[in-house]
Order: structure tokens, then sequence, then C-alpha cells
């Protein structure tokens, strides 16, 4: 499998599609979703393109959908699941959907409608109905009974006026009556007896029910009036009133046999009205349900439509032969698919020439293909954060799929903290296809699950590097015995318990046979931990551990180069690239490691008062000095150094030179058309339009024309020149850098032991039942902070670091990264709510 | 009772351990289309532990000072550990 360890081939490819099976191609292409297709046409406005018509035909049916799909919400309805996602339509079944959908739209538009204005008409008649009813109580009964009308001053005056008596009075007495809102009724009712006193007769009652306010939409407790007057402009000047204040005035019949017969008669009317209503409302469900069933599936299609028609507007026509013309990244190994692609598009639209693909050269840089599956997909993605993969390089994510966890356990190396993110990241694995934790909405959360198969091996390894370092939860473990005896050292210093009452702080002295018996076969001597000089011995070993391990991980990445090298066939960088940079790393720094090892294994315990510094011995090394006092570690070191140091320095120019030496020498003395073998088979085909490129033409590789090469040579060496110094110095700096291993370790390390001291371990002070009920709370208090500070804060900035290291001082070794992805043609996985 | 050899066992067993991770597992791996990362994983990962491993134990081959414990400890360690 060669598609992790550098992109596929990709070719550029021209696709001949006939106008009348253009559609049904892109439609099958796109159900595929193959292929990359290049904009032909980046002159042309969206406005002037060919299929304008087609486009905003789609965009008037998303408006209808739109429309739709808020009535649908409105009725507190969801729309229907998709079974499986639909092809993009053809003409006619387009046209079937846009007449469909608007039809239901015309019809939903025309039923809410029906139902807003019967509803009115419901409302209205049965406040007529209340008033009625309500209106009874004044002019039915001489004297009011029940519920009282609201006491006025004015009322004492004017008793109820008896039917009876009108007869007498010659006057005649007309009523108006109405509903109010209630908040009204007293600016109204002092209004009508400043206006009209002495000539009317006004009572107010609540209606029983609370009806909706239209303007407001809430229900409101109305207030019905009933006004009795005699007067034709009193009258008339009631009238005004209430229509100033809004009032719904209805008709008061005069006498009891018509109202009787108005409330019969309105019964009658709301009765019916009521079953127009159910009917209207029935109806109005079964169009819902229409709509619901039917239009998730015409956005699918009228999506993927449009999208096609976006795409064939970025061909160009070939009015000649009558047919279109498609240009496109197509991964080579995908180019059979891509014709039975073509085939199938043509059989369906039933045309009978067939269109077909063609591949073309070209000198521009493909866009870059790396195929993952679910595993690696996460690596990828942290390798593509810094930088694409430019097109045919090495890519460093198969490598980072161990080292990037191991380099965050280096930092976070804790057995019972790695345990705890394993475990939580094979619960994410295992549940991965739980429809519930694959769409949650949470951000953070979805960035978590997405990084499940990244966190398992980061906790896997930090179990590793917690047992060699042997802290879980910051106490060791004794699974061998350990190798320091207390028991002999006691008993060859004579240490009596009266002298250790004396003396607080003892060392146990290595010196002394039988006292240190081994090295701790697994890891960390347990004896450390409990040493109050434990960071001692802990910083010397993880900082010369982190300076071994960084730069083993910066020789790899210049390793990594070679294939780089030996890929795009400039062989030459191999001896005047690769071999000055590794002479460099391992003269100087290659030395270290090796000073570090030797003094590990060759100086003990017996000369420790007189150890060699190494650090001072790498300084004097550089500086050609010596220090009397820092004794060599073995003989012939100052001159093994003096060669080494100069086999360094002279590398430098080797690099600085060697390569645009190289280019210029070739360039200068042309035997032949050097038309293979050295270049890239780069041939001077035109294309037309815009280059997607990011960046400059690779410069290194020679593949321009002669008379722009010697402009470039000061180019060449400037980017040369450059690189060694990036190069050098970032030896030095990147070694110092990769320190961060330890300095994380420490923080981690002493933060645990700050948490188990002053948190968990006062659980374990009182020793009665008190105690014990007392250990549920300080365990309460130690877990969440575990979680809170080491977990999730320790973890993210052990993760940070290590993509640090990787992103800067183990790519800026061989990685370029100036590509981009190819980024096919294909329908989304709709997405919408 | 582990009779504390020197460097051999350990050196030995993990040797043998992770040699037979990085070197044997990968012609055991099936072949598929993931056989060339499956086997990068596990080479890398032979080398990556094993030098981890190798790093401490020869920090710890010949110490230059020995372990400061307090009083309390010693007590209690002088009969507890062998």
């Amino acid at each position: 499998m060669g598609s992790l360890f550098r992109s596929e081939e990709v070719c550029l490819a021209q696709l001949f599609l006939q106008s009348a099976s253009a559609y049904s191609c892109i439609s099958e292409l796109g159900e595929r979703g193959l292929l990359e297709f290049r904009d032909l046409n980046p002159k042309v406005s969206p406005f002037q393109r060919r299929f304008v018509g087609e486009v905003r035909r789609c965009e008037e049916m998303e408006k209808t959908f739109t429309f739709l799909q808020q009535e649908l919400r409105a009725a507190g309805r969801v729309p229907g699941p998709l079974s499986e996602s639909p092809r993009a339509p053809a003409a006619r079944e387009a046209l079937r959907v846009q007449e469909q959908s608007e039809q239901l739209a015309q019809e939903l538009r025309e039923v809410t409608r029906n139902r807003a204005s019967l509803r009115d008409n419901l409302r209205d008649l049965r406040q007529y109905l209340h008033v009625l009813r309500e209106g009874q109580r004044f002019t039915s009964l001489p004297a009011p009974l029940g519920s009282p009308p609201r006491p006025r001053a004015h009322s004492d005056r004017e008793p109820i006026l008896d039917p009876s008596l009108h007869q007498h009075l010659e006057r005649k007495i007309n009523f108006v009556s109405g509903v109010i809102h209630p908040w009204r009724v007293t600016s109204f009712e002092r209004l009508l007896w400043r206006a009209c006193r002495g000539y009317l007769v006004a009572s107010f009652v609540e209606m029983p029910e609370p009806m909706e306010d239209l303007a407001t939409g809430e229900n409101i407790t109305w207030v019905i009036f009933l006004i009795s007057y005699w007067g034709e402009q009193i009258g008339q000047k009631i009238r005004k009133i209430s229509d100033c204040f809004h009032c719904q005035v209805y008709p008061y019949p005069e006498s009891e046999a018509s109202r009787t017969d108005t409330t019969t008669k309105l019964h009658g009317r709301i009765q019916e009205l009521s079953v127009t209503l159910e009917e209207t409302e029935k109806y109005l469900a079964e169009v819902l349900d229409k709509v619901a069933l039917a239009l998730p599936t015409w956005r699918v299609q009228v999506q993927k439509m449009k999208a096609v028609y976006l795409v064939l507007n970025q061909c160009s026509f070939d009015v000649t032969k009558k047919c279109l013309i498609a240009e496109v990244w197509c991964p080579v190994q995908d180019l059979t698919q891509v014709q039975d692609a073509l085939r199938q598009g043509s059989y369906q639209s039933g045309s009978s020439v067939e269109c077909f693909v063609q591949r073309v050269p070209t000198s521009e840089r493909p866009p870059t293909l790396i195929r993952t599956n679910k595993f690696t997909a996460g690596f990828q993605s942290i390798v593509d954060a810094y930088g694409v993969a430019s097109y045919e390089e090495v890519n460093p994510a198969p490598y980072a799929i161990i080292t990037f966890p191991f380099i965050f356990a280096i930092m976070f190396g804790d057995v019972g903290h790695g345990l705890l993110m394993f475990l939580f990241a094979l619960w994410m694995v295992l549940y991965e296809d739980s429809p519930r934790l694959r769409q949650g909405t949470n951000e953070i959360w979805l960035m978590f699950f997405e990084g499940r198969y990244l966190i398992l091996l980061m906790g896997a390894f930090s179990i590793y590097t917690g047992f060699i370092y042997n802290e879980c939860f910051s106490k060791a473990t004794t699974i061998f015995p350990s190798a320091w005896s207390v028991a002999t050292m006691a008993n060859h210093s004579s240490w009596s318990s009266a002298y250790l009452a004396t003396h607080q702080l003892l060392t146990l002295d290595p010196n002394i046979t039988g006292v240190f018996r081994g090295p701790y076969p697994f890891g960390i001597d347990p004896i450390w931990s409990l040493a109050t000089n434990h960071l001692n011995f802990l910083n010397s070993f993880k900082m010369k551990m982190s300076v071994v391990l960084g730069i083993v991980h910066m020789g790899f990445g210049v390793v990594l180069g070679v294939f780089n090298h030996v890929h795009f066939r400039q062989k030459h960088r191999l001896v005047l690239e690769f071999l000055p940079e590794m002479i460099f790393l391992l003269a100087l720094f290659g030395y270290l490691v090796f000073l570090i090892f030797y003094k590990w294994i060759k100086f003990s315990a017996a000369d420790s008062l007189m150890a060699p510094s190494i650090l001072i011995h790498f300084i004097d090394m550089f500086l050609f000095t010596s220090n009397a006092e820092n004794r060599p570690l073995y003989p012939g070191q100052v001159p093994v150094q003096t060669v080494l140091v100069v086999l360094a320095l002279a590398s430098v120019p080797i690099l600085l030179l060697g390569t645009p030496l190289y280019q210029w020498c070739r360039q200068h003395a042309p035997r032949m058309p050097l038309a293979t073998g050295e270049q890239e088979p780069l041939l001077e085909g035109q294309e037309a339009g815009n280059s997607v490129n990011t960046t400059m033409e690779d410069v290194e590789s020679g593949g321009h024309s002669p008379d722009t090469q010697h402009l470039d040579f000061a180019e060449v060496f400037m980017h040369q020149a450059i690189h060694t110094i990036e190069y050098c110095l970032g030896c030095v700096s990147n070694t110092a850098s990769y320190l961060r291993l330890w300095a994380l370790s420490l923080a981690h390390a002493q933060l645990s032991e700050v948490l188990w001291t002053m948190v968990m371990r006062n659980g374990f002070v009182g020793l009665s039942y008190v105690g014990g009920v007392v250990l549920v709370p300080v365990f309460a208090a130690f877990a969440v902070l575990t979680v809170a500070i080491l977990l999730v804060m320790e973890g993210l900035s052990a993760f940070l670091h290590a993509l640090r290291l990787h992103w800067v001082e183990f790519q800026n070794k061989f990685y370029v990264g100036a590509g981009y992805k190819l980024c096919p043609f294909a329908f989304a996985p709709d997405t919408w709510e | 009772a582990m009779a504390y050899g020197g460097l051999a066992v350990p050196v030995l067993v993990m040797s043998v351990f992770w040699g037979v991770v990085g070197g044997v597992l990968p012609w055991l791996v099936p072949k598929g289309p993931n056989r060339g990362v499956i086997n990068t994983m596990l080479v890398t990962c032979a080398v990556c532990c094993y030098l981890f491993w190798l790093i401490a134990i020869l920090a710890q081959l010949n110490p230059l000072f020995g372990p400061q414990l307090r009083n309390e400890t010693i007590w209690y360690l002088r009969y507890h550990w062998p």
C-alpha cells in the first residue's frame, strides 16, 4: 500500500461530453465522487454562464421548499426521514417536481388563508353570542340579579329602565353593544360619562371565557358592554367614542323575540362554521402530510441538480464538435471508473454516442491525494493541519501514527492517567457507530470523537511510559524488588535507632558493596520515589533521555529526505545535501549521544567525585579550549573531538554551495537535451486558465527552459543559503527544544505528587470510622482535580507540545508541505436543520 | 528471590521481545491494503519502546550517587525490604 507514504498519481484529463448526455454523465460522476473539476470559464460572470437559467430554476424551487419547510415547522411537524439518497432528476422529472411543489405551495397558501378567515368569522360570531347572552341580563330583568354590574356613581340616579316604562316615556331606547379590551374600560366609561351623561345607561360585564386578541395573539378576557341611550345624536356620539376605543360593536336587537331569534340563528351559524373549520383543518393536515413525505427527497434532488449545473457551467462548449469539454484532475487509478461512469451516464440519457475521457499532459502541479481509512484519517489530519504534502512528497503521517503518541506519552507518563485516557478512548471506539455519539452537535465533543484513535494510542503509550517512569497516580510500584538495600547500608554504617533519631536525612552510598545491587530491570527504581533527592537523579535522566530521543527523531527526519531525493530523481542531492546534513548532525550531536551513553556505562560511583561533565566537554569542543578540572572521558578525546568539529564545519560549505554549483555547471555545459533521466517527465502542455497552485515552481527540479534558468541562479543560491543556515542553527536550537520533553514530564510528575500529598493523603490520616466517611469527599475532590488538571489540562498541553515537536523540529528536516488537496466533486450528505 | 544480576537478563528479554515485535511480526501480517502501514507501525513502535527502556536501564547502571532518605523511611525499609 503506497497510498499513505506519498500522494497517489493524479493526472489532468479532459472529458468530452455530448450535450444531450452531459447532465447525466456529470450526475453519475457526482455520485461516485472521483474527480475535481477545474473552472474553464473563470472570466465569465455567473449571470453569463451557459446554464444560468437552470440554476435559477433550481433556486426558485429551493425558495418554494423553504416556504414549505416553514409551514411545516409552524404546524409543528417534522419532515419525513430519507431512506436513501435519490439521484439528480432528469429534466422531465425536475419539471414535475417543480410543478408539484408549486401546486402544493399554492394549495397550502389557500388553505391557510381560508382557515384564518374561518377562524376570524367564528370568533366574531362567538363574541356576538356572548354579547347577546350577557346583554340579556340587563335588558330582560327589571333588577340586576346574579353577578352585579360594576358599581358606578351615576347609576344610582338612573334606575334601570323598566321596559314597561318606556312606552310612557315616548322616548325610543336604543342599544349599542359590543366588546372592549379590559384595560380601556375605565377611560371608556369616563369619556361616556363626560360626553353623554344623563342620556345613557352603560353596563359592563366580563366575558365568561377568554378569547384570542388578533393583534397580539394572547388570550384576553374581554369586557362586554351594553349601552342603552335615547336620542339620535347621543347615539352617534357613542358610536364615535366606541370607534376611538377600537371596540367591536354588534347590533343589539331591541325586542326580546328578535334577540332570541338572533341567538338561535347565531348558534346555528356557529355550528356550521365549526364543522367547516374542522374539515379545513383536516384538509390542511392532509396537505401537510403530503409535503412532509415528499419534501426531503425533493430537496436532495434539487440540491444535486443545482450542483450538477454549477459544474456544467465550468465546462467549455465546443461549437464545432457540439460537445462540452470538462477539465478534471483525476487519480490515475480511477480512470477506468471514470470511463465506466461516463458510459453509464450516456446510457441513461439514451444517447448513442459515448462520452469519453482523455488524459492530458501538463506541467502544472497536480493536487495531492492520500487515501485514508477511519484509523489513519486522524493522524493525516494533524499533519495536514500544518501543510498538505506537496505532490508525491514523502508523507510524515504513517510514522506520526506511532511517534506522536509516543512523544506525548513521554510528557504524560503515568500508568493511572494513561489507563483512564485509554479507557475513555476505548469507549468511544467501541461505540463509534452509535448515532448518538456520531451526531453530537457540541464542537468540542466532536473534536474528541474524531481523535478517538489518536487518544487510544496516546493512552496506551502513556501506560508504557508510566511503567518505565514507575508512576501510577504519582506512586511507584515494586513489581521487581528494589535494587537499593537499606538494610545493608544501615548495618554497614551502624545506623542505630538513636542515630536515626538525631539524623533527619541520610544518603545511601553506592560505593559500599551490597547497597546497590544492579539496575532495576524495567524502569526507574521505586526507591527514588521515596528519596528526597529524587529530582537530582530524575532530572539528569530525563534531560539526557530528551536529548537522545530528540537527536534520533531528527536524524530520522533527515533520512526521510532521502526518499524524496530518490523519487524526484535528484540523486545529486544525496551527495550534496543529505551527506553533509547527516555528517553535521552526527559529528556533533551524534557524538553527544555517544558521550551520554559512554558516561553511563563507564563511570560509576567509584569515581563519582571526579566524574566529568558532558556539557562542559561539549562546549569546550566547539570553542577548542580545555578545562583542567574536567577530566577526559576517554584517552584521545581531544583529537577525536577536533576531527569531528572540523568535519562538521567542512560539511557546511558543501551544503551551502553544492547544489547551486551543480545546477550551474549543468546549465552551462549542456551536453545533450536531457529529456529523460534526470528530470521528471515535464512537458510544455499549456493549460488555459488560472493556476490553482500556491507556490512558485519547484526551482530545484530544474524544469524550466534554459533562458530563465540564468536569472534563477541568484534565487537558487539564496534558497540554499537559507536552507543551510536554517538547518545548522536548527540542529542546535531544535536539540534544545526537545528538552520540553523533560520539562513537561517533570511538571506532570510534580502536579501528580501535589495532588496526592495535599489532597488524597489527607483522607487516609484519620483512622477511625469517621475517617472512613471523610475519605469519600476527599476522593471526590481528588478525582475531579485529577481529571480536570492532570488529564484535561496536562493532556492538552502535552498534545500541543508533541504536535509542535512534530511540525517544527521533525518536519523541517525534510517536509515542504506546499501542496493542495484534491477536492472531488461529490454530492455531500445533506445536513440541514 | 530473584538474583540481582547485572544487565544480562533484562537486556536479553527485552531485546528478544521487541525484536519479535519489530522483526518477526511484520512477516506475519496478512497481505492487504494496510500491510505497509501496519508494518511501519510495528517497527516504529518496537524501536521507540526499546530505546526508551534502554535509556532508562543504562541511566541506572552505574549510579554516581545514592538516594537520600528520611529517617522514618529508613526505619521502615530497613526491615521491610530485603
